[in-house]
């Protein structure tokens, strides 16, 4: 093989096709042109600086960088933000009020201790927070919870206590 | 881990997307991507042109119609697998989408898609050609009718050109007072399945299985009829005897070979013991009668 020889100066554009795309994220509208192949997980947090979504396998298996897309959970790791045009975003910094006020399922894992390092966290609340706001009844047995959680992996905690922090949320959602 | 360079079109029209796709013979559909934009993050798939169908008009939507139900291109597994008609129509939908990955996962990736994808351990493929469903393509050449047991050719692999949009996919509803049964044996939860088993059957006034229909995912290049064991079945009072020689007869079915998740004859045991545990569940659904 050759050896890469130095370049005399690195790119510092794209050279990719790029596209422009108008969503809502968070309530508020955004407007970009960015590359046809920037994941939408990549988009929130080097477009938007919103990098509260993690990015963990980028295949779609750990779940940290679920957010809501249309009002749905969804894996941002997975969506082209091209795909993502005209949609509704929302993402884990919109989770909490204006205030810093914790929401109810934010306020759960901190009572139950859900999160040790909390790399797992913003996807963990997210992909909750969404199965609480769809009309479908949820199962709230441990296995039901367990099949809840079943699409994000945690690394530290054994999920014990995040099982418990979803029962809880749904004491302080008046869902228990 | 991130996608390969590639153009982009967000065809409005179908047959804009048509033209489109068949103006370059590396381009791919996109649809929901659950499987697409992870195999292209892998750098697996290397499409030269992704032709976003999600804004492409007439493609959205569920259909009961008759005895026939009919699924739209862009239709997302979680919208299938609410959809009160269709749990009426056919309970076994529902009971089988339960174990497709997970819900984040079901709320962006298409059935369609995952037909298209055609992973031979997938459950909607299975589905399919346990219940003798059937997919619509359109391509520069017309519309056409495929049949979901000449669809589904070998890993990946199907029998639309690479020119076609398959637009929807039909189901029929469950007959009535049949019993219907699924499960599958994963390594994690909303894995693909090591195998899955789906099954329908019918009894006579005697008891007696009429109308047995087994398909098995995870077994082979693609999802198969377990044939031997639906005639091992039919007729008899699914005794104990009777189902432990459908099992038998299903083993040669299994031609998967060992692979990194396990061996070719753990996938024998394995469905055998599916088998035997299910075809009961279903035979005491259709005695119990799934709608009065």
């Amino acid at each position: 093989m050759k050896r890469a020889a130095i370049k005399p100066s690195i790119p510092d554009r794209s050279e990719d096709p790029r596209v422009k795309v108008s969503l809502t994220v968070n309530g508020q509208p955004v407007m970009r042109t960015v590359s046809v192949r920037m994941l939408l997980s990549d988009f929130l947090r080097h477009e938007l600086g919103l990098t509260g979504t993690h990015v963990g396998c980028e295949h779609g298996v750990c779940g940290c960088c679920t957010v809501h897309i249309d009002g749905k959970a969804g894996r941002s790791c997975l969506t082209l933000a091209v795909q993502a045009n005209g949609c509704k975003i929302r993402t884990i910094e919109d989770v909490a009020a204006e205030d810093g006020a914790l929401h109810p399922v934010q306020q759960a894992f901190k009572e139950c201790h859900a999160l040790q390092c909390g790399f797992c966290t913003p996807g963990m609340v997210m992909n909750v927070l969404s199965r609480f706001e769809e009309r479908e009844a949820l199962d709230l047995t441990e296995s039901g919870i367990r099949d809840i959680l079943s699409g994000n992996l945690c690394r530290c905690t054994g999920y014990i206590n995040i099982i418990a922090a979803v029962r809880r949320a749904a004491e302080l959602l008046g869902r228990a | 881990m991130k996608p390969p360079l590639f153009r982009y079109e967000a065809p409005r029209t179908l047959r804009d997307a048509v033209a489109v796709l068949a103006s370059d013979p590396d381009a791919m559909v996109l649809a929901g991507g659950q499987s697409l934009v992870p195999a292209m993050n892998f750098r697996v798939a290397t499409p030269s042109l992704l032709v976003d169908i999600q804004h492409v008009e007439g493609l959205k939507g569920i259909a009961v119609e008759g005895d026939t139900i009919v699924i739209k291109a862009m239709t997302r597994h979680r919208e299938l697998e609410l959809h009160p008609e269709v749990r009426r129509a056919n309970p076994l939908i529902a009971e089988t989408m339960q174990h497709v990955a997970h819900v984040p996962i079901r709320n962006r990736g298409t059935v369609v898609g995952s037909l298209c994808h055609a992973d031979p351990s997938a459950e909607m493929p299975l589905l399919f050609v346990l219940l003798d469903g059937a997919l619509v393509a359109t391509g520069p050449a017309g519309t056409r009718h495929i049949p979901a047991a000449d669809f589904f050719q070998s890993f990946l692999t199907t029998a639309r050109h690479q020119d076609e949009i398959v637009v929807e996919a039909r189901l029929p509803v469950l007959p009535a007072g049949a019993g219907y049964a699924f499960d599958e044996v994963t390594r994690r939860h909303g894995d693909f399945a090591l195998v899955g088993i789906g099954c329908v059957v019918s009894l006579d006034g005697n008891g007696r299985a009429q109308n047995v229909r087994l398909a098995a995912c995870g077994i082979s290049d693609r999802p198969v009829r377990l044939k031997a064991a639906e005639t091992a079945l039919t007729g008899s009072l699914l005794a104990t005897n009777d189902l432990a020689a459908a099992a038998r007869a299903s083993a040669d079915a299994v031609t998967q070979a060992d692979d990194m998740n396990t061996s070719m004859s753990y996938r024998r045991r394995v469905l055998s013991g599916l088998l035997q545990r299910l075809v009961p569940i279903a035979a005491g659904r259709a005695r119990g009668g799934y709608r009065q």
